[in-house]
């Protein structure tokens, strides 16, 4: 095996008791003291993320909103700039490839932030496709990445940054400190108000210490993903995968088929026209029970089983098991009674609107 | 790390207090402290005859399900049911309201078979 990759704030983690777990090949901290507790503090106040792991590339020159629009499911043309949006990067077959957040810099700098996982071939794709005019920067040994989540947030933000403003919702602004850029994205992975922090590694740490000191509690992975969850955001290499359409993720609001052209578009379009056959439900156990996890079966009231969980959790805002799974479209709606296996029993459930905490 | 003195552990992180022939089992602070939140337990059926080493109980914090195996041979007589609304508590006092189950011990050579607190702390190392 391969060592794992190391974030520059790995030191200052161990400081802070994080516990280190493996993740898309980076060392990351999965928890500090309570996953319970981290989801607690970004959902009523504060906590901060480490997001180094993730992918910075910057697409540059003449015409280069044109060609992303090209590449990308998402309207880049009506992004001004400074503004970013959520959007798809899919293969021929209309598979994900990514999903990713665009940023327009300005009419020749396009800013994305990528999934760890997926940073190689994202660079592989649009490396094969760039034309000639355009270049391709990969920053992401470069760039150190954290994310500031909760309703408090923009306090942490004024106290560390006072005189600043943060960019509207979505939105991306590039500050300048003693000399060095850092981007500043009004955006997060936790359903909640928040920006995400990029800056150089060597400059990670002072960042890092400063949000902290300024209120924001040190969170994991593993807060990270029940925070998600409860919001339906998708996890890539769970939730999508090159086998499955933004469509079938029920995310086609982040898919503009208006566009003449990306690729995946055909396969898209027709799936649109013809219906789908599956789609990702969102299932909220009836009662207390054994939390759901990836890889449960998902069985029908008669005992068939109908899907398997892509993501689940004991959701901690609610107490309750909440669970992703694609299922045949006839029982992803919502009222659909349903069981999940667990260990052999099951737990009974249904299928509920998106997003399990509003 | 709280290891006291008069239980009895297991290396798979269970303590053992016997008294009147009757076996109480927990999992110890250092496990608590590895699974942190406990969220879910599930627990052996009152009666059920169980056997050193057969996994009768599940413990579940948010990121995993960990089994717990019977110490010893046996009768479970009793569960905790209090942990059905309360999990925490095998985070908050893994040695007194978070114990597991009872088992009436049936064979008492098996108890002896178990590590004292100076031989699990060193299986800790």
């Amino acid at each position: 095996m391969s060592e794992s990759k190391k974030s520059p704030l790995d030191e200052l983690h161990r400081e802070n008791g994080g516990r280190m777990v493996d993740f898309a090949g980076w060392s990351m901290p999965v928890m500090f003291k309570s996953i319970l507790e981290e989801h607690k503090a970004v959902r009523e106040e504060v906590g901060i993320f480490d997001i180094s792991h993730m992918g910075q590339l910057f697409v540059e020159g003449e015409g280069a909103g044109e060609w992303l629009d090209r590449m990308l499911t998402n309207n880049v043309a009506s992004l001004g700039d400074g503004e970013g949006q959520y959007t798809f990067l899919l293969n021929e077959r209309g598979g994900v490839i990514d999903d990713l957040i665009i940023y327009r810099v300005s009419a020749t700098s396009y800013f994305l932030v990528v999934n760890a996982s997926c940073l190689e071939q994202d660079v592989a794709w649009l490396g094969q496709h760039l034309p000639e005019e355009l270049t391709l920067r990969d920053e992401s040994e470069k760039m150190a990445g954290m994310a500031v989540q909760g309703p408090k947030s923009a306090d942490v933000f004024s106290r560390v940054l006072g005189g600043r403003t943060l960019p509207t919702r979505n939105g991306v602004d590039i500050l300048k400190e003693d000399g060095q850029e850092i981007l500043v994205c009004r955006t997060g992975y936790t359903g909640e108000d928040g920006f995400e922090f990029f800056c150089r590694q060597a400059d990670a740490e002072r960042w890092w210490r400063e949000f902290q000191d300024a209120g924001a509690v040190p969170c994991g992975l593993g807060a990270r993903d029940t925070l998600r969850l409860e919001k339906c955001y998708p996890l890539n290499g769970s939730d999508l995968s090159p086998e499955r359409t933004p469509l079938e993720a029920g995310l086609g609001f982040f898919v503009d088929l208006k566009k003449d052209d990306f690729v995946g578009r055909d396969v898209l379009a027709e799936q649109k026209e013809e219906g789908l056959t599956e789609r990702l439900a969102a299932i909220l156990y009836d009662g207390k029970g054994s939390p759901p996890r990836p890889g449960y079966p998902v069985v029908d009231e008669e005992g068939n089983q109908v899907g398997t969980l892509t993501s689940g959790a004991l959701s901690p805002s609610l107490g309750q098991g909440i669970a992703l799974a694609y299922l045949p479209v006839e029982l992803a709606k919502v009222g659909t009674p349903l069981a999940v296996e667990v260990r052999g029993r099951k737990v009974s459930a249904k299928v509920v609107k998106k997003p399990f905490v509003r | 790390m709280n290891i006291p003195s008069d239980l009895r552990y297991t290396e798979e992180h269970e303590w053992i207090r016997v008294a009147d022939g009757i076996a109480t089992v927990g999992i110890t602070d250092h496990a608590q402290e590895e699974l942190s939140d406990v969220v879910f337990v599930e627990l052996p059926e009152i009666g059920r005859e169980v056997e050193e080493g057969e996994a009768i109980a599940v413990v579940e914090s948010v990121k995993a399900a960990s089994d717990i195996y019977a110490p010893l041979n046996g009768e479970i007589t009793e569960v905790n049911n209090g942990l059905e609304e309360e999990p925490s508590l095998i985070n908050e006092e893994p040695y007194e309201g978070g114990w597991l189950f009872k088992v009436k011990v049936a064979d008492n050579e098996q108890v002896e078979g178990l590590l004292d607190a100076d031989a699990y702390e060193e299986h800790l190392g």
